[in-house]
């Protein structure tokens, strides 16, 4: 059976036993103060098998800057582990946000990018 | 006294301008092209291009969010460029890790290829590069075209999308100092800027405003406080986040008093006296 641990691996090509949580990818992540769980919790949630990490809003949060995965000693790419939480959620057609709830006046870039980032 | 630079030599590079440049960061390319024709630099605008789709996409099967920026790289190469050359820095980072992908997996080629039999194969052989990378061997003519040294004090943010990836950094990513360089050759004064690669929330701007409210009044804030009158930046969309989000800082910090941000070709116009000619 898929496991919440093997879907991650699979879609963000990570190896996530690697992690020896040493946290310095938290210490370093600038959206820390928005999220519910440190990105090296969300680590230890999914080796756990927890499969509420779906709903976690730090996945959401996370700005795709690569500071966790340039800084991690162990080489775990923390911003695909990212992607591949939106993408579960993504994929069974769940957006995170309306298009028309964006903020208004933004510039392309911003909008284009979100609505990648939020919906699928 | 300059050994190292060559001068009066003349180079044309392809360029990708992408959605924002043409629209809300309209300054950025119209000082950029000018400035850099002045320091030998032509660019030429890519007859067909794309929106490179913006954030790159990371999952392991998403290879339909990589055609956008394999499509471009093919009507640089179908041009006959070998570069290709892009201000924003989210269009440079989208590209150049599509390439990357393009030159090292060739499993994933495979596919791309197949997918796209409308278009000829595409082999990763178009160098995707940023400006600021030329800058290194121009600082001879930059400094040449000076006529008013800036005088003032700017702090270099950097971002994230110029130096990570490391994959595709055009400096050191930890400590990169090309802008600051570019500063001081033309008469202004680099401060010391920590926050400088540290991101500013990039498009949480379109839904989680209040996380950016708070970079910004971080990443601002500290460059005030190293003494900075300005901050450069080559993103639009850091543009954006730092210049506007400075409202809403300061109504919720009333002793905030804020800072101008400026595309690094806006200041390298304002150096060299062209600022506002032709517009
Ligand atoms: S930096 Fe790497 S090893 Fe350290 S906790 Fe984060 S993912 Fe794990
Ligand atoms: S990529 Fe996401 S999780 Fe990693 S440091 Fe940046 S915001 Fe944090």
């Amino acid at each position: 059976m898929d496991t919440i641990l093997s879907k991650v691996e699979e879609l963000s090509g990570e190896n996530l036993y690697a992690c020896y949580q040493c946290g310095k990818c938290s210490a370093g992540c600038p959206m820390v103060e928005q999220m519910d769980f440190l990105p090296n919790q969300i680590i230890l949630l999914i080796i756990r098998g927890d499969n509420s990490v779906v709903e976690s809003k730090t996945p959401w949060v996370c700005a795709q800057c690569y500071q966790c995965g340039v800084r991690c000693p162990k080489n775990v790419d923390i911003t695909k582990i990212m992607e591949a939480l939106r993408l579960l959620k993504l994929r069974k057609n769940v957006d995170y946000i309306k298009i028309s709830g964006m903020k208004k006046n933004l510039p392309q870039i911003a909008v284009v990018s979100a609505s990648r980032k939020y919906t699928g | 006294m300059h050994p190292a630079s060559i001068q009066g030599e003349k180079m044309e590079v392809a360029y990708y301008p992408g959605c924002t440049l043409k629209t809300n960061a309209k300054d950025f390319e119209e000082t950029a092209i000018k400035v850099f024709e002045l320091i030998g630099i032509e660019f030429k605008e890519l007859d067909k291009w794309y929106c490179c789709g913006t954030v790159y996409s990371l999952a392991t099967d998403n290879l339909m969010y990589r055609l956008a920026g394999i499509r471009n790289l093919i009507r640089a190469k179908e041009e006959g460029y070998e570069k290709l050359l892009t201000l924003c820095s989210i269009c440079y980072n989208t590209l150049k890790q599509a390439n990357l992908m393009a030159k090292s997996d060739k499993e994933a080629m495979e596919k791309i290829n197949a997918f796209m039999d409308e278009e000829p194969d595409y082999d990763g052989s178009v160098d995707v590069i940023h400006p600021l990378q030329l800058i290194d061997k121009k600082f001879y003519e930059i400094k040449e075209r000076v006529k008013k040294p800036l005088n003032k004090k700017y702090a270099a943010y950097y971002g994230c999308l110029l130096l990570r990836p490391k994959e595709v950094a055009i400096d050191e990513y930890e400590n990169p100092s090309i802008m600051e360089r570019l500063i001081e050759a033309m008469g202004g004064e680099a401060i010391n800027f920590p926050l400088k690669n540290e991101c500013c929330g990039s498009y949480n701007v379109a839904v989680n405003r209040e996380a950016v409210i708070e970079r910004t009044y971080r990443i601002v804030l500290n460059a005030k406080k190293n003494g900075a009158d300005g901050i450069i930046t080559s993103c639009p969309l850091c543009h954006f986040n730092l210049q506007e989000m400075q409202k809403e800082v300061k109504k919720i910090h009333s002793d905030f008093s804020g800072l101008p941000v400026y595309y690094f070709t806006e200041i390298m116009a304002e150096a060299f006296g062209v600022k506002n000619e032709g517009r």
